[in-house]
């Protein structure tokens, strides 16, 4: 279980519990959160939940496979050292307090 | 219409999201109603076949979107509702429990539904279609069942969702046979290269594979559950629990009967809009007129994005056309294939990359072309390459076989040097 911040890109911020397995694509959708689309239901296909994660904490995440790699080439937003799909990441207790930034647009 | 009329949509699937958003993105200040005949909010299809199939995903986790941000986008989500007639000389529709709502735009995201084999027993209990969460949750359901009772999955229908479905199964150890009426696996879609790939992959996993499978009846024991699948040879394959994936149809009634041109799905032209200009059409449901005359009818989630943003704009007066490569995806096993273009009437392939490679660790692209152009690629572990190729099919872009083959050649840079 991991408490997530999202911060949209008007500066909304909201933070949600989510339980273990919980990818932080659905922690958005399921609690409303605007800015991650997740078109194609999470399968790392559609790149519309691209976010930016806190910088300090990269190195405390899974690394990034070859498809979600991919994918991050075809963002609709500009593409950062700490850009991620939000659909490629699961809550763990070790994400507790992550804080991720939204871009403005997903396609 | 006017800024501030009322827009009706008629599906709460991704297609009429899509268009709902589009609307409010465009500056749409009227009202917005969804209708959905299913009783859930709008929720993700795709993980359907796959982890909600499996038992990984509650029913949160589906959720496409939550209704208050829907309610955030003043767009007003009614659940449980079934449309029955247009009337468009008066402009409004008719519910089932005889209701009527007005509408200055209608749009029509009726999606699809699975065609239903025309064999004895088919409606027996224990025999399923895959469409929506119930669906899915049923055959999720079935599956336990014969997990635990050592009684086999028959999947009839080698398309990609009986096959994500024979892959989900084997997850749990249940004994799978596939039952493909054709010679080879995706048959309309793949190269015959690859549809003999994805049949070594299932036969790796443990699937029985049928093809040129000639099916006479499904068997049903003295309760009405079915037991089996009888061929038309005689033989019986014992199955606690059939699913049935031999395609869609087009939810085209409603349309139809309103007096909407229709051919095999709503015709749209390529911004969504249909012959009367109060109403559009996004997504399954829609037969897209290309530029060529021909009809292109796709289900797959671009497509329901895509045709979504250029319905809203054409309520909205604008005119967006969708011309872009189609893509489409699957995940089986661990592999994820992503198709782009469409392969029809190719008459020559080849691949990139090796998938001979060792079915654990295989990456490649099969390349279709027709008289010598190229128009669509598979990729198997290879989402980089199939990016690229889109970049290509997008530019009309076709090198020849033997430089994508090449794997020295970087493809990004095959779209510079030849030019668009």
């Amino acid at each position: 279980m991991a408490n997530i911040t999202y911060i949209e890109a008007s500066g909304q911020s909201t933070t949600v519990n989510l339980a273990d397995g919980w990818s932080l694509m659905q922690g958005a959708t399921a609690n409303g959160i605007d800015g991650i689309l997740g078109e194609c239901g999470g399968s790392c296909a559609c790149a519309t939940c691209h976010c930016y994660v806190d910088v300090d904490r990269m190195g405390e995440l899974p690394a990034a496979s070859d498809g979600e790699l991919a994918m991050l080439e075809n963002v609709a937003a500009e593409r950062r050292p700490n850009s991620r799909l939000a659909c490629q990441i699961k809550a763990t207790a070790a994400l507790e307090g992550l804080v991720i930034h939204l871009p403005e647009m997903q396609e | 219409m006017s800024g501030t009329d009322a827009v009706l949509i008629v599906g709460a699937g991704l297609a009429g999201v899509q268009t709902a958003e589009a609307l409010r993105t465009l500056g749409f200040a009227g009202a917005i109603t969804l209708l959905g005949d299913e009783p859930h909010a709008p929720y993700h299809r795709p993980p359907l076949s796959k982890a909600w199939l499996g038992g990984e995903m509650d029913a949160a986790q589906l959720v496409m979107r939550a209704p208050e941000a829907l309610e955030r986008k003043h767009i007003t989500l009614r659940t449980g509702v079934s449309v029955i007639a247009i009337d468009r000389a008066i402009k409004t529709v008719r519910l089932a429990d005889g209701s009527e709502l007005p509408y200055a735009g209608l749009v029509l995201a009726t999606g699809s539904t699975p065609r239903s084999l025309p064999l004895p027993g088919a409606d027996a209990r224990g025999v399923w279609a895959l469409r929506g969460r119930d669906d899915a949750s049923a055959i999720a359901q079935g599956m336990a069942a014969c997990a635990s009772s050592g009684k086999a999955l028959v999947v009839i229908g080698g398309g990609f969702i009986g096959l994500e479905v024979a892959a989900t199964a084997r997850k749990k150890g249940i004994a799978v046979t596939v039952l493909e009426a054709a010679p080879r696996l995706l048959g309309r879609v793949l190269a015959p290269v690859l549809s003999d790939w994805y049949a070594q992959l299932h036969r790796s996993h443990g699937v029985d594979l049928v093809f040129n499978a000639q099916i006479a009846a499904l068997e049903t024991d003295t309760q009405g559950d079915v037991c089996g699948v009888r061929m038309t040879d005689g033989h019986l394959l014992p199955a606690g629990l059939v699913v049935v994936g031999i395609g869609v149809t087009a939810n085209d009634q409603l349309a139809s009967a309103a007096g909407l041109v229709c051919d095999r799905g709503i015709v749209v032209d390529v911004c969504g809009r249909t012959g009367d200009p109060a109403i559009v059409a996004a997504g399954d449901c829609t037969a897209r007129r290309l530029d060529d005359g021909s009809l292109l009818r796709l289900e797959s989630v671009q497509n329901a994005t895509e045709q979504g943003k250029s319905a809203a704009a054409a309520l909205m007066g604008q005119e967006r056309a969708f011309t872009a490569t189609p893509w489409f995806w699957s995940d089986q096993y661990d592999k994820k294939l992503q198709m782009a273009g469409l392969s029809s009437g190719a008459d020559q392939w080849v691949v990139r990359g090796d998938m001979h490679a060792s079915l654990a660790t295989a990456g490649f692209t099969v390349f279709h072309y027709r008289q010598g152009q190229l128009i669509a690629a598979d990729s198997v572990n290879a989402s980089k390459e199939h990016l690229q190729v889109r970049k290509l099919l997008d530019a009309r872009v076709s090198p020849p076989p033997e430089r994508l083959a090449d794997t020295a050649v970087d493809l990004a840079s095959l779209g510079v040097a030849i030019g668009a």
